[in-house]
């Protein structure tokens, strides 16, 4: 079937399978940011914005995208790169394979609310999951960055 | 593993309704239960068209329709506002803001699942399931119904006054529930539901006041007795029985309090 999906502002013209998801397809081109995990809806990784809103690629067919518009984090640049930058130099990540999902949704609850309280950014991100910071260093690493930005 | 041959944004409800006579091919809703199913379907038949993608407000009551995500029934002050806040506790704990952008309230509705945090919360509201050719059915009714080729179009609720309460236990955060209980209390009636046991959701009806300490006994008591349970990888069928006496008196203390305030 034929599909036309803005990705990252660039519209995409492809025919694909009908159950191919979104995540294969955004990987295809080039998009590989966008990583593999669970495939069981649960870790996060592969969250991308459908229409603005973070969703799970790995479970959209991307039939379902068509005439729709995809950001991934290649196409978070600016907004990323502060963040993921500010990120790292607390210290608050550690192997980074979780680190663009979790990029992408904290970036979502910016957008959506600013100043969020620990309790919102704690529920906010519980479906991004990471094996290895304990989620500790990510909360402390939000919340001094949100300092930076209020006092920037 | 799921595989799809076609895939079809249905124009109408007619025409996803004859596309859903064949029994190879299958509506989505979320599409998150569905993808962890070996399943082959012929074609995938999408509503996401129909603008049944949102909840309206009346002021007799709301209209869900059944694309609506789990994170917009969350987020809806009107309908937040009517359950006191019992919507978005039934929610806020499935997975992460990404799943709950993609699961619908139909697609939980739809299934019947013993798990659902959804079922249990509209088992206690003046609900209606609207079916494209079966018209309005409430949603207790519907719960016990065999699935069939019909469509669910929209739940809707009524406003009737009530107060109402949501809690569930899980194992760890954003894991699907051990038990899930809901509860509403208007014109003297006490209505609770029992779901995640891990059958889905009972209700149990009771013409008493939640604010009196001994009658929150009692209630609690008749249903420990009389809730059936059962034990899978999460609990044992008699911590459930347990848990179902906890909190059913959690929620007629809940209750006592919204009505107490309203």
């Amino acid at each position: 079937m034929n599909i036309e999906i803005t990705v990252n502002g660039k519209k995409l013209r492809d025919e694909i399978d009908a159950d191919m998801m979104l995540i294969d397809y955004l990987r295809s081109h080039g998009c590989l940011s966008v990583k593999r995990g669970c495939e069981t809806s649960n870790c996060g990784l592969c969250t991308v914005f459908l229409d603005d809103k973070p969703v799970l690629s790995c479970s959209v067919l991307a039939a379902r995208a068509d005439g729709r518009s995809v950001t991934t984090l290649e196409g978070l640049r600016g907004e990323a790169e502060e963040f993921a930058g500010f990120i790292a130099d607390q210290g608050a990540e550690q192997c980074g394979f979780c680190n663009p999902g979790f990029v992408m949704n904290a970036i979502a609850l910016f957008r959506e609310d600013p100043s969020p309280s620990e309790e919102k950014i704690k529920e906010y991100l519980a479906g991004n999951l990471c094996r290895c910071s304990g989620y500790e260093g990510q909360l402390r690493g939000i919340e001094e960055y949100l300092k930076w930005k209020k006092q920037k | 593993m799921l595989s799809v041959a076609n895939y079809k944004r249905a124009e109408s409800l007619e025409e996803a309704w004859e596309l859903n006579q064949k029994r190879t091919n299958k509506i989505i809703g979320g599409m998150l239960w569905l993808k962890m199913e070996d399943i082959r379907i012929n074609t995938a038949i999408d509503l996401s068209g129909l603008g049944l993608d949102r909840i309206e407000e009346t002021d007799d009551g709301f209209s869900i329709g059944c694309m609506t995500a789990l994170r917009d029934m969350e987020t809806h002050a009107g309908f937040n506002g009517y359950t006191c806040g019992a919507a978005r506790e039934a929610v806020r704990h499935i997975v992460g803001v990404q799943f709950r952008n993609l699961a619908t309230v139909g697609g939980s509705i739809y299934g019947r699942y013993g798990f659902s945090d959804v079922l249990t919360l509209f088992s206690v509201l003046d609900a209606h399931a609207e079916l494209y050719k079966g018209g309005l059915v409430p949603i207790r009714e519907f719960a016990g119904m065999r699935p069939d080729n019909d469509i669910l179009v929209r739940i809707t609720v009524k406003k009737d006054g009530s107060v109402f309460s949501y809690k569930s236990v899980r194992n760890t955060a954003t894991d699907i529930p051990v038990l899930t209980c809901a509860g509403a209390y208007g014109g003297g009636k006490l209505t609770l539901a029992v779901g995640a046991r891990p059958g889905r959701a009972v209700c149990f009806d009771y013409e008493t006041d939640p604010g009196s300490p001994a009658a929150a006994e009692r209630v609690s008591a008749d249903v420990c007795e009389k809730i059936v349970t059962g034990s899978n990888l999460r609990a044992g069928a008699e911590y459930r029985k347990h848990l179902a006496g906890v909190l059913t008196k959690r929620v007629c203390a809940e209750l006592a309090k919204e009505a107490g305030s309203k």
